[in-house]
C-alpha cells in the first residue's frame, strides 16, 4: 500500500499542499481531481520523491520513500509525466526502453528488449516502434509514455493527466487498459485528472483537492455530487447516473462573489 | 486474436530493433576501417619525397632516413591527431547529451577560452615562447579552473543544464577579454605566438605528449561509456530521468568533469582546435541517431577521422607551407557541415 500521511508541502513561502492523507492499495485506481494550480502535480511529485514534503510521511509497502535508493524506488513506482521534452530524436522503442533503467546495469539486456516489445505489442504500438518519437502525434506520445512506465514493471503507477491529449476513443481505450493493468498485475494507480466523467467511470476512489486541502476522498458516487463539484470547481452542475456511474454535466460557472461558507451551508 | 501470431509479431519488433542496432555496429566497424586507412595514407604522404612503398617499409624495417621521418615525425603526428579528434568528439557528444543542448561543445563551456588564457599567461609572463611546457601547464591549470568554476556554481545553484551553459558562456567572455587585454600588453613576438597557439598545431607532437594527452583522453572513456544509457534518459528531461533512478546532478557533474579533462588533454598540447567538438557529434548523430551507446564511440571515431584528415591536408596541399590545423578544420569542416545540414532528411534538433 502507498500511504500518504499528514503531508504538507510549500514552494518557498507559499503553502501548496496542507495535511493530505491518502492511501492507494494495489489493484486500485485513485483519481486526484481539482482545478488548475491546486497542487495535483505537486502531490504526485511528492509521491515520486522528486520533491521533499515539509512535513508528513509517504510510505510505500511500509518503507519511507525518501529513505529508498532512487533505483529501488524506480522499481516500485512508475511515472507518466504531463509532458516529455526531447531535444534529440530517438525511436519509440528507445523511449520505452528507458523504462528499463532500474534493471539495466550497463547496457539493456535481451530480456529488457523482450519486455519492451511485449509492452509495445500489448498497447498496439508496435507499428510505431522504430518511428521517431518526435514524429508521432500527441496522443501517441502519451501512449508511449504510459508504455514506458509499464515497462518499468512497477507496483504503483503515477500518471499526470494521462488522457489530456487523447481523443474520445483513445481515452476510453487507455483508461480501460489501465483498469485491466491494475487488476491483472495488481498495480496501484494514482492519477491526476481533469475529466470528471472519465474519473467517475474508471476510478475506485476519487480525491478532490481545493486550495491545497483534500475536500473529500471516496467512491465516485460519494464524491460526485452537485454540492462538492460546486465547492471545488465553482460551477453549477447536474449529475446523471448511467450504468451506475455518476456523469457530470457542467452547466454554468458560479458568480465569483459567493463565498465558500455560503456554499457549504 | 491468436497468441502464436502475437508472439511472432513480438519477435519481429525486437528483431527489427536489433537489426537497427546491428547496422550501427557495422557502421562503427566501417568508420574504424576508414580511420585506419586514412592513418596509413597520412603516414605515406608529406613534405619529404619518400615513396609510399618506402614509407610502409619504414614501419617494419630499417631503411635509414625514411624510417626516421616516418617514426619520429609522421607517426606521432598521426597518433596525436587521432587522439585529439577522439577527445574532442567524445567530449562534445558528452556535453551535448548532459547539457541537453545541440549547441554545446567543449568551447561553449568556456574551456577553450580558459585554456587560451592560460597559454597567453604562459607566453606573456613565463617565457612560454621558449618554454613550451609552461604553455601546456598553464593551459591545463586554466581548463581545470574553468570546469571547477562551472561545477562550483552548479553545486550552489543546482546542476541544471541552463546553469552550466550560462556559467560557461560567462566564463568564455571573461577569459576571452582577459586574453585580449594581455595581448595588448604583450610584445609583437608574443602576440604572434599567441595567435599561432589559437590556430592549433600538431607540429610539436612527440611521444611524451602523446602519452600525457593519451592518458587524459582515454582514461575517462570507460566511465563515459558507463553513463551512456543514463545520458539517453537525461535527454528526455531531468525529472523523468530522476524518476527512473538516474542520479541526474551527480551524473551531470561527473560527466562534465570527465569531458573537461578529455578536452584539456586534446587542446593543451596543441592549441585550440575548435569546431570538431561541435561537428563530430552532429555528423555522428546524422548517421547513428541519438542512442548514446553508439553516438559516443561514433563521435570519437568521426572526430579522429576529421582531425587526422584536416592535419594531413594541411601539411600536404600547400607545400612547403603547413596550414595550421585549426584553419583547415574550419575551412573544410564548415562547408561540409552546412552541406550535411541542408541535405539531411530528418529533423535532428
Ligand atoms: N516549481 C514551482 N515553484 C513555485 N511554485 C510552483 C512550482 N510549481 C508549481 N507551483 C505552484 O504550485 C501550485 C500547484 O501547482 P501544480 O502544478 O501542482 O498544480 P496542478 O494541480 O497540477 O495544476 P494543473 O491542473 O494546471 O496541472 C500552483 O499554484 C503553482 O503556481
Ligand atoms: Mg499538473
Amino acid at each position: 500500500m502507498l500511504q500518504v500521511g499528514n503531508l504538507s508541502f510549500n514552494y518557498g513561502k507559499t503553502c501548496v499542499l496542507k495535511d493530505i492523507n491518502l492511501n492507494v492499495k494495489k489493484g486500485e485506481i485513485i483519481s486526484v481531481l481539482g482545478p488548475n494550480g491546486v497542487g495535483k502535480t505537486t502531490l504526485l511529485k511528492c509521491l515520486l520523491g522528486m520533491i521533499k514534503p515539509c512535513s508528513g510521511f509517504i510510505e510505500m509497502d511500509e518503507m519511507d520513500i525518501l529513505k529508498m535508493s532512487s533505483t529501488h524506488r524506480a522499481r516500485l513506482i512508475g511515472y507518466v509525466p504531463q509532458a516529455f521534452p526531447s531535444k534529440f530524436p530517438m525511436t519509440v522503442f528507445d523511449a520505452v526502453l528507458m523504462g528499463r533503467k532500474p534493471y539495466v546495469r550497463f547496457v539493456p539486456s535481451e530480456n529488457d528488449l523482450e519486455v519492451v516489445s511485449q509492452v509495445l505489442m500489448s498497447m498496439n504500438l508496435n507499428h510505431l516502434g522504430l518511428k521517431d518519437f518526435d514524429r508521432i502525434s500527441g496522443g501517441q506520445k502519451q501512449k508511449v509514455l504510459i508504455a514506458r512506465a509499464i515497462a518499468q514493471e512497477p507496483n504503483y503507477l503515477v500518471l499526470d493527466e494521462p488522457s489530456s491529449n487523447l481523443d474520445v476513443r483513445h481515452q476510453l481505450e487507455v483508461m480501460d487498459m489501465l483498469r485491466k493493468l491494475a487488476q491483472k498485475e495488481n498495480i496501484g494507480i494514482i492519477m491526476a485528472m481533469h475529466s470528471l466523467n472519465l474519473a467517475s467511470r474508471f476510478s475506485d476512489r476519487i480525491a478532490m483537492l481545493k486550495s491545497g486541502c483534500m475536500v473529500c476522498n471516496g467512491t465516485p458516487l460519494e464524491v460526485m455530487t452537485p454540492k462538492i463539484i460546486e465547492t471545488v470547481y465553482k460551477i453549477e452542475a447536474n449529475i446523471h447516473r448511467i450504468n451506475g456511474y455518476p456523469y457530470t454535466i457542467p452547466l454554468n460557472p458560479m458568480p465569483e462573489n459567493r463565498t465558500n461558507k455560503e456554499l457549504l451551508n | 486474436m491468436n497468441t502464436d501470431c502475437l508472439t511472432i509479431k513480438n519477435q519481429d519488433m525486437k528483431n527489427q530493433y536489433k537489426a537497427l542496432k546491428y547496422r550501427s555496429l557495422v557502421l562503427l566497424a566501417a568508420f574504424f576501417l576508414i580511420a585506419s586507412v586514412i592513418a596509413v595514407i597520412a603516414l605515406c604522404v608529406g613534405a619529404s619525397s619518400i615513396s609510399v612503398t618506402d614509407s610502409i617499409l619504414a614501419l617494419i624495417e630499417d631503411n635509414g632516413m625514411a624510417r626516421s621521418i616516418v617514426w619520429n615525425l609522421r607517426l606521432p603526428r598521426v597518433i596525436m591527431a587521432l587522439l585529439i579528434g577522439i577527445g574532442l568528439g567524445t567530449s562534445g557528444a558528452v556535453f551535448q547529451a548532459v547539457l541537453r543542448n545541440p549547441l554545446a561543445s567543449p568551447f561553449t563551456l568556456g574551456i577553450g577560452s580558459s585554456a587560451g588564457f592560460g597559454a597567453v599567461i604562459a607566453i606573456v609572463f613565463f617565457n612560454g615562447l621558449v618554454n613550451e611546457y609552461a604553455v601546456v601547464i598553464w593551459a591545463f591549470i586554466f581548463t581545470l579552473l574553468s570546469s571547477f568554476l562551472i561545477l562550483g556554481v552548479s553545486r550552489y545553484k543546482g546542476a541544471t543544464a541552463e546553469t552550466m551553459i550560462l556559467t560557461g558562456i560567462a566564463l568564455m567572455f571573461l577569459f576571452s577579454s582577459l586574453s585580449s587585454f594581455l595581448q595588448y600588453l604583450g610584445t609583437k613576438e608574443e602576440v604572434h605566438g599567441i595567435v599561432f597557439w589559437f590556430f592549433g598545431s600538431l607540429s610539436k607532437a612527440g611521444y611524451r605528449e602523446i602519452v600525457m594527452s593519451g592518458i587524459m583522453i582515454l582514461a575517462p572513456m570507460p566511465f563515459v561509456f558507463r553513463f551512456a544509457f543514463d545520458f539517453n534518459l537525461m535527454t528526455a528531461g531531468d525529472e523523468s530521468a530522476g524518476a527512473l533512478g538516474v542520479n541526474v546532478s551527480g551524473v551531470r557533474m561527473l560527466s562534465i568533469a570527465l569531458a573537461s579533462l578529455m578536452t584539456s588533454g586534446a587542446i593543451c598540447f596543441t592549441g585550440v582546435i575548435g569546431f570538431i567538438g561541435l561537428v563530430a557529434p552532429h555528423i555522428a548523430r546524422m548517421i547513428f541517431g541519438s542512442d548514446n551507446l553508439f553516438l559516443i564511440p561514433a563521435s570519437a571515431l568521426i572526430g579522429g577521422v576529421l582531425v587526422l584528415s584536416a592535419d594531413t591536408l594541411g601539411r600536404t596541399v600547400w607545400l612547403p607551407h603547413v596550414i595550421p590545423i585549426g584553419i583547415v578544420t574550419s575551412f573544410i569542416g564548415v562547408p561540409f557541415f552546412l552541406y550535411l545540414l541542408i541535405k539531411k532528411t530528418k529533423e535532428y534538433w
